[in-house]
């Protein structure tokens, strides 16, 4: 039990305990902010394996921007300040799915890794992990690059429903009021 | 390091996620159950990456993809699970935010099927 096992403990307690906490809170907001608690502590698990590199992204990318837009979204939906007590469904088989999921996994890790001592690696630090994205990864990181473009344009076309509707359709405009997708309103026979 | 604790940590992560997902009606809320799941396997591939370079020391990895590179690309591969998890994140927002636009509402058990929409 060396320094580094108990910090692992410590903050995988930390990262469990807001997750849990993520998917049984009935406040949507502090969801939210739940959700920055156990990323922020998966992100020092990455420094206590020596992922410098990937803990800085995952601070800069999750917690400054994947959970920022999540809160925006949950703005946007103008989601009650109080607690909303039509968040969950009836609990049915989900608590048996989740901890089958979950037990079972954790006791294959366990089955396979055993509590075997491993050496600590070499810190992967940005220079090492720019030398194997510029060399042995440099053709997914383009794909990559592309993917991001089209998802950047596929949410904008997808927030501007005026974008993809055909000029001199003979329904007009859809009334705002009507309680019908765009598709469907293009469907309905005039 | 035992390596066998984040792995166990990373498990009940995603088990906590696949809860969530299952359980939740919001939709926002089934998007930060997923990004639970995305974090579960970051966790596995980095820590994939310390132990199997650890044990695979002087063993010529990938060598279907570059010969002369080491074992262990886990930090590389999570970068791109980062990367992914981001644009899912901004496509999903998108469409429930839409969702919202014409309907008023995120409960995803509401959803009408295909059949009640074209009466």
């Amino acid at each position: 039990m060396t320094v580094a096992d108990v910090l692992m403990i410590a903050l995988g307690a930390v990262a469990i305990g807001a997750g849990a906490l993520v998917v049984t809170s009935t406040h949507l907001v502090r969801s939210g902010l739940y959700l920055v608690i156990s990323l922020g502590a998966i992100a020092g698990l990455y420094l206590v394996l020596g992922a410098e590199l990937v803990a800085w992204v995952q601070i800069l990318v999750y917690v400054g921007a994947v959970v920022v837009l999540l809160l925006f979204a949950v703005m946007l939906t103008r989601a009650p300040i109080g607690p909303s007590p039509d968040l969950d469904r009836p609990i049915g088989p989900s608590a048996l799915v989740g901890a089958g999921v979950g037990l079972g996994l954790a006791a294959l890790f366990a089955d396979a890794f055993r509590w075997i001592e491993y050496p600590r690696g070499d810190p992967g630090t940005a220079e090492r992990v720019g030398a194997e994205i510029f060399g042995t990864w440099v053709l997914p990181f383009e794909v990559l690059s592309i993917l991001l473009l089209s998802a950047l344009v596929g949410a904008i076309v997808l927030s501007r429903p005026d974008i993809g509707r055909r000029s001199g359709q003979p329904n007009g405009p859809p009334d705002p009021t009507e309680m019908q997708t765009v598709e469907a309103a293009e469907e309905v026979p005039s | 390091m035992h390596v066998t604790i984040p792995y166990v940590i990373a498990a009940a992560l995603f088990g906590l996620g696949v809860y969530g997902v299952v359980r939740r009606r919001n939709a926002i809320l089934v998007l930060m159950a997923v990004e639970l799941m995305l974090n579960a396997v970051n966790l596995i591939l980095v820590t994939a990456d310390v132990s199997l370079r650890s044990a695979l020391k002087g063993v010529p990895g990938e060598a279907w993809a570059a010969p002369n590179s080491q074992a262990g690309s886990g930090g590389v591969v999570a970068l791109f699970v980062i990367v992914l998890a981001a644009a899912e994140v901004g496509v999903g927002l998108a469409i429930v935010l839409q969702y919202y636009r014409v309907r008023k509402a995120v409960a995803l058990d509401e959803i009408p099927l295909a059949e009640e929409v074209a009466e």
